[in-house]
């Protein structure tokens, strides 16, 4: 835990000293992206405001470049670290040239007036986050976009080596939010600047982020690598999710299954099931899928929404054991789609089960 | 794109400082509008002559010297300081409509102000001007003190203002009664000063306003950066490195003085602490304390001297209280301010 840029050890946080977690121990590298994740009301904010000294820490120490921040000043502090909060501003009569160079407040005189040098910081700053156009309109008539993107460029060009960002994509469209977040990936990435922030969206979490950080009501229940904490148990237990199904591969969350028997097969390979398998998840039909190979896209969805998946190991040819597993489908199911199959040597068999659907009369056509 | 930034500061460079040669300009001409109108009308060569050659012992050098031009001074320092007063107080409470007069701050420090006078009348005579500034200082706090205590457990900011109004109600109503049950020869200096009113000032009170006025005001000044951190919210100032804490007890303390300096002198004065700030933000188009500070200083002296002209000339030789004709064009101002925001938020 030495040489971490920016740790907790054994943190405590909540409000008027009352604990609300415990026990937060973690090491952040300089230039990663940490992301907190975690149901609503689950503490990701008071986290955040602890480490910003907004609250006061309940117990242990937040460290930060070797200090502990509560030996630092906020004039101190200022200069290191810059927020993007959750709290609407409701500035009067600023324009978003006027919000952004409120982040050179640390660095001007006793006035508050810019320098030619200052002013060109806040100009680099909108351009940063493609904001050049907005600088003369008045901050409270922008999109909620304009305006995290402007709060941004206001963070950036306070020159930081640490922002903090609470639920920074909340109310913005994905392309926005897309964009938003590859600003910080970037800035993370050549700046070396550290990033901590809290996101709702735990599949863009999993694709920005250096380290996940899962909050869970009392305490930390994971710290690590994406593709550590990325596991469909950890997502399950984390959200306390018994409806829904997460796919860790691409972050994706799917709806619940339809229960029951399956009264449809569907037949497919290479992705031609997937719009079968929404449409019919959408009808609240049970359904099964065969025979998939565990590499195809198809299985990785028919896992999650078929009722029963028949699969084969990859690139093996299908065994008895499997046929005879889809031909019982065939009889017990009412219809079998034929969402599209390319056949090839390996699954050869797959046409004599179209067959057999055929000749029971089942066989639909996608 | 750059260009249009440095054009951009340009032009509100000159806005600024258009509205301040305005703002200028109509100080002159009501500071001599104000000296030559009244009971007694004096020509502006006559008065340009007693003011720089001095022919002393008319009547016309009495009447510019010891009525009106303490008066005109007076209306100035103390209207300035009324606005800025209500400019730290929007700040500090996010509102706009947030002032000395609406949340009663102005009617606590005259209540503690004629118990003070009263009681050093009646024992000693005399009653010095800081004494009243003290008594008025004290009365602030203590009425903020209740505001502020009220706001921590109500942070609907409507509550807050009612809250504001029924403390001043109730300060008002003693104060009535301490004055219905004063001397016979309290009761003619209380009841006008009570209401509102710059008559009677005399050159030592201007001495007294403008060096506490003065002081308070370059202060205050000073606290502009600051200040213009505050407006984007508590927790952003914070990560400015401003101390949040010393930081809101300087802004209370600065308003304090400030309104407690004009309720000791003038008595309490309404809206003005609320229609300045805003008037002059909509000319500047902005709010940016480096130039609201001084603007807002400066556009409530202006607004205030034309006050005072019309409450000494309109019914002449009746005088009106002074918050009588602030009255009349601040309280459209704030309901016009009301409608606007409404319509904001929709």
């Amino acid at each position: 835990m030495a040489d971490y840029y920016l740790k907790m050890e054994h943190l405590a946080v909540g409000y008027g000293g009352k604990p609300l977690i415990r026990d937060i121990n973690i090491g952040i590298d300089k230039g990663e992206i940490v992301t907190l994740i975690g149901p609503n009301g689950s503490g990701k904010s008071t986290i955040l405001k602890s480490i910003t000294k907004q609250l006061k820490l309940v117990g242990g120490v937040v460290v930060f470049d070797q200090k502990s921040i509560g030996d630092m000043s906020y004039k101190a502090l200022s200069t290191r670290m810059a927020v993007v909060l959750t709290e609407r501003m409701k500035p009067e009569l600023m324009t978003c040239h006027d919000i952004v160079a409120t982040g050179r407040y640390p660095y001007t005189g006793r006035l508050g007036i810019l320098s030619r040098e200052d002013e060109e910081k806040v100009e680099a700053a909108m351009r940063a986050v493609h904001a050049e156009e907005l600088g003369g309109r008045d901050f409270n008539n922008i999109s909620d976009g304009q305006r995290q993107r402007v709060l941004l460029a206001r963070a950036i060009c306070q020159e930081p080596e640490l922002i903090i960002l609470d639920e920074p994509t909340s109310f913005l469209d994905i392309r926005h939010k897309l964009e938003l977040l590859s600003i910080l990936r970037t800035m993370a990435k050549q700046k070396q600047i550290t990033v901590v922030m809290s996101l709702h969206e735990i599949d863009l979490a999993q694709k920005i982020s250096d380290k996940i950080l899962c909050v869970k009501g009392e305490f930390i229940s994971h710290y690590g690598r994406p593709e550590e904490i990325f596991e469909e148990q950890t997502i399950k237990e984390l959200y306390e999710i018994d409806n829904g199904y997460f796919d860790p591969c691409f972050g994706s969350i799917e709806l619940p299954k339809p229960v029951g028997e399956p009264r449809i097969l569907v037949l497919s390979s290479c992705g031609t099931g997937i719009p079968v398998y929404r449409r019919l998840q959408k009808e609240q039909v049970p359904f099964a899928a065969a025979i998939l190979y565990k590499n195809d896209i198809d299985y990785r969805l028919a896992r999650l929404l078929a009722s029963e998946t028949v699969a084969e190991e990859p690139f093996r040819e299908i065994s008895e054991e499997s046929f005879a597993r889809a031909m019982a489908l065939i009889q017990s199911c009412e219809r079998v789609i034929d969402a599209g199959v390319t056949v090839g040597d390996c699954n050869r068999r797959m046409e004599e089960l179209l067959e057999a659907a055929r000749l029971a009369g089942k066989l639909l056509e996608a | 794109m750059q260009q249009d930034f440095h054009m951009e500061n340009f032009r509100r460079r000159s806005r600024y400082l258009l509205v301040f040669l305005v703002l200028t300009a109509a100080f002159l001409a009501i500071t001599v509008l104000n000296i030559n109108t009244g009971n007694v009308d004096i020509s502006v060569s006559e008065i340009l002559r007693i003011l720089f050659k001095g022919t002393e012992n008319t009547t016309e050098y009495n009447i510019i010297w010891k009525i009106r031009l303490p008066r005109i001074l007076m209306a100035a320092i103390l209207g300035g300081a009324l606005s800025l007063s209500g400019f730290l107080l929007q700040t500090f409470f996010e509102n706009p409509i947030a002032g000395p007069f609406v949340l009663g701050i102005s009617s606590g420090a005259k209540m503690v102000v004629a118990l003070v006078m009263i009681y050093f009348l009646e024992k000693f005579k005399v009653v010095s001007s800081y004494t009243l500034i003290i008594a008025a200082f004290i009365g602030s706090l203590l009425t903020i003190g209740f505001i502020l205590l009220f706001s921590r457990r109500i942070h609907h900011m409507a509550t807050l203002l009612v809250a504001g109004i029924m403390v001043g109600y109730i300060c008002s109503a003693v104060t009535d009664f301490v004055v219905t049950f004063a001397e016979d020869s309290d009761i003619v200096n209380l009841h006008g000063w009570s209401q509102g009113s710059f008559s009677g000032m005399s050159w030592n009170n201007v001495a007294v306003a403008a060096v506490v006025v003065g002081i308070t005001v370059l202060i205050t000044f000073l606290f502009s950066k600051p200040i213009g951190a505050y407006q984007l919210g508590e927790a952003y100032a914070q990560s400015m490195g401003v101390n949040i804490k010393a930081f809101r007890v300087a802004l209370i303390l600065l308003s304090s003085i400030l309104s407690a300096c004009v309720t000791a002198f003038a008595g309490p004065i309404s809206f003005l602490g609320i229609a300045v700030p805003y008037l002059i933000k909509r000319c500047l188009n902005t709010s940016r304390p480096l130039v609201v500070i001084p603007g807002t200083f400066l556009g409530g002296a202006v607004f205030c001297m034309l006050c005072d002209l019309i409450a000494r000339t309109a019914f002449a030789p009746m005088e009106l209280n002074i918050s009588t004709v602030t009255s009349i064009f601040g309280a459209p101002i704030v309901i016009f301010m009301m409608l606007k925001r409404q319509k904001g938020m929709q």
